[in-house]
């Protein structure tokens, strides 16, 4: 694997991250428990498709092939993609979608905040900015885990079963493949490894103060970041947000 | 306009604290929520406010329906933002109406049991990308129509949110306009799409303003109070003028045989819309009425234990800082 093809990997695991996020949360927009909600869901949506505009932006610049950010969005199929199993679980309950968000918003804050430093300037320029964004995110996903794990005896119960349902989609985030470990010695991406000691610390002090349990388990899905093999949700995804660009192609909207 | 046949309410007060309040608007003075008001006066603003917010929050809907389907990811994001600021809206205007005694959740449960109204317009589906268009351009722009105006109410607290919510709402119109001209100039299809959104979108826009109200005794009461500052009709007028030189512009046709410039009046004749259809709509006979509201309550009922959870966790931090005390 060459530099710039690992590059252009590590891109559009970036991007597919947000994107597909985004566009999970996205699908709450009037439909929240309170009206408060439906604002921090519509602006963390919003601030995941900004990122994403950046990241897939700058994986077309490296690929070279003229592909734009939205080319890339809207015209691969689900084989392509890149992003993390967990980002493309479905919403679920709103204890599902807060849990979701809150252990990616833990593993992105500490990505980013390593980003900033990465040696492509481009990267760490775009690090810096999300980061802004990210630290907001987890403030909020964080303490609503905490609110509703810590709350009745009902919200409680969503909340063990929303983590015990999404702990398996964990590991595939710290666990390092050929383009993380090229990106890691190119001196871009952190070392893994240490991130996962960094997200234990953050997550152990969230969970125990939502008094919840962190499953025993250490079993890790996989195939998301690779692409070997998404699940079945993301292509029922993709059918939405691409649909109008695949039922009229060529047209400039 | 969110705010649809909201009746006035009679007053019966003393006739000297009356003509001292009547003088107070006259002369331009706010009412702020600690000053002394007319019953009729409080009550037809929660009404009308209350209808606004609720307008806002149902409004969410027919364009929260396209935000994954948006083309690309602009055009995404600027969805995005712009229900967020409908949300926000809404967040305003429920605190607006709070000044006046009453609290959100008692105006949300009478939005969910259909004791309060919300807009006619968001009772109409959204059925192609054209419609994000259209719904910025004619329904944010018929709502403008009346918005401007009412940054100069009476009521303190609601010029305030006008004045916050006129900011935001030309840019939506711009941005729905901008979709439309990307639409008008492109493919056929984008341009039949167009045609299409504007054909559905026309007459429903023109009922946002309400039934011709010159005769209504509602209607003067409220101008009086200055919480209407414009009747029906001549906001309706506005609007027309405004948007068909826009759709010319466009290339696409308001969908009125009847449409002709008239010098003497230096406006345009145009047909009335159907408002009969108008009547079924408030009714609850509307395409989506039913669709509206059962999204609200499913997201009101499936939201209950998310609220109750923080409201017992903010209990027990409550009580735990006070222990430590």
């Amino acid at each position: 694997m060459t530099d710039q093809s690992a590059l252009f990997e590590y891109l559009l695991r970036l991007g597919d991250n947000t994107l597909v996020l985004g566009h999970r949360v996205s699908e709450w927009c009037g439909h929240a428990p309170v009206l408060e909600e439906d604002i921090a869901l519509a602006n963390t949506a919003l601030d995941l498709i900004g990122q994403t505009q950046m990241w897939l932006g700058l994986a077309g610049e490296v690929e070279g092939s003229g592909r734009s950010a939205d080319d890339l969005a809207m015209h691969r199929d689900v084989w392509d993609f890149r992003n993390l199993l967990l980002v493309e679980q479905p919403n679920g309950d709103f204890g599902q979608t807060l849990m979701r968000q809150c252990l990616f918003d833990a593993f992105h804050l500490e990505l980013l905040t390593d980003l900033t430093r990465a040696s492509d300037d481009r990267i760490a320029a775009i690090a810096a900015k999300a980061l802004k964004e990210v630290t907001y995110h987890l403030d909020r996903s964080s303490e609503t885990v905490i609110g509703l794990g810590d709350g009745t005896e009902e919200s409680h119960r969503r909340m063990q079963t929303a983590l015990d349902l999404l702990w398996p989609y964990v590991g595939e985030m710290f666990t390092p493949d050929a383009v993380d470990l090229a990106m890691h010695a190119a001196g871009i991406a952190p070392d893994l490894t240490a991130l996962r000691t960094r997200f234990d610390t953050r997550i152990d002090a969230i969970l125990t103060e939502a008094t919840l349990t962190k499953p025993d388990s250490t079993y890790a899905q996989s195939g998301g970041k690779t692409g070997f093999r998404h699940s079945e949700h993301l292509g029922h995804m993709l059918t939405q947000m691409q649909w109008l660009q695949r039922a009229y192609p060529g047209a400039t909207w | 306009m969110y705010a649809q046949m909201v009746k006035s309410e009679a007053t019966a007060e003393d006739p000297q604290k009356l003509a001292a309040f009547q003088a107070r608007i006259d002369a331009g003075e706010k009412i702020e929520p600690k000053d002394w008001m007319p019953e009729g006066y409080r009550k037809t603003l929660i009404r009308q406010i209350g209808q606004h917010a609720h307008s806002e929050i149902v409004g969410q809907l027919p364009e929260g329906n396209w935000i994954t389907r948006a083309p690309t990811l602009e055009r995404k994001a600027i969805l995005l933002a712009k229900v967020q600021d409908e949300a926000g809206h809404g967040l305003y205007l429920y605190c607006a109406a709070e000044t006046l005694g009453v609290s959100r959740d008692e105006l949300t449960e009478m939005l969910l049991d259909g004791r309060m109204k919300y807009s006619s317009i968001f009772n109409y589906p959204t059925l192609t990308w054209a419609d994000m268009g259209a719904v910025g351009w004619l329904v944010d722009g018929a709502a403008i129509m009346n918005q401007v105006p009412l940054q100069r109410t009476s009521y303190g607290p609601y010029s305030r949110a006008m004045i916050r919510i006129c900011k935001e709402e030309s840019f939506h119109q711009r941005q729905g306009y901008h979709i439309m001209m990307k639409m008008a100039q492109g493919t056929p299809a984008q341009k039949k799409m167009a045609q299409d959104a504007l054909n559905r979108f026309w007459y429903p826009s023109l009922m946002m303003f309400g039934p011709s109200d010159k005769d209504s005794v509602h209607s003067a009461q409220s101008m009086k109070w200055k919480i209407k500052m414009n009747t029906n009709d001549e906001l309706r007028q506005k609007f027309v003028d405004q948007t068909v030189p826009q759709a010319e512009f466009l290339g696409l046709t308001v969908p009125d045989d009847t449409l002709r410039w008239n010098d003497d009046k230096g406006g345009y004749d145009f047909a009335e819309p159907d408002w009969s259809e108008f009547f079924d709509v408030i009714q609850g006979n509307g395409p989506c009425n039913t669709e509206r509201l059962a999204a609200r309550n499913k997201a009101w009922d499936d939201g209950a234990w998310v609220r109750e959870g923080l409201m017992a966790h903010a209990a027990k931090k409550r009580a735990a800082k006070l222990a430590a005390e």
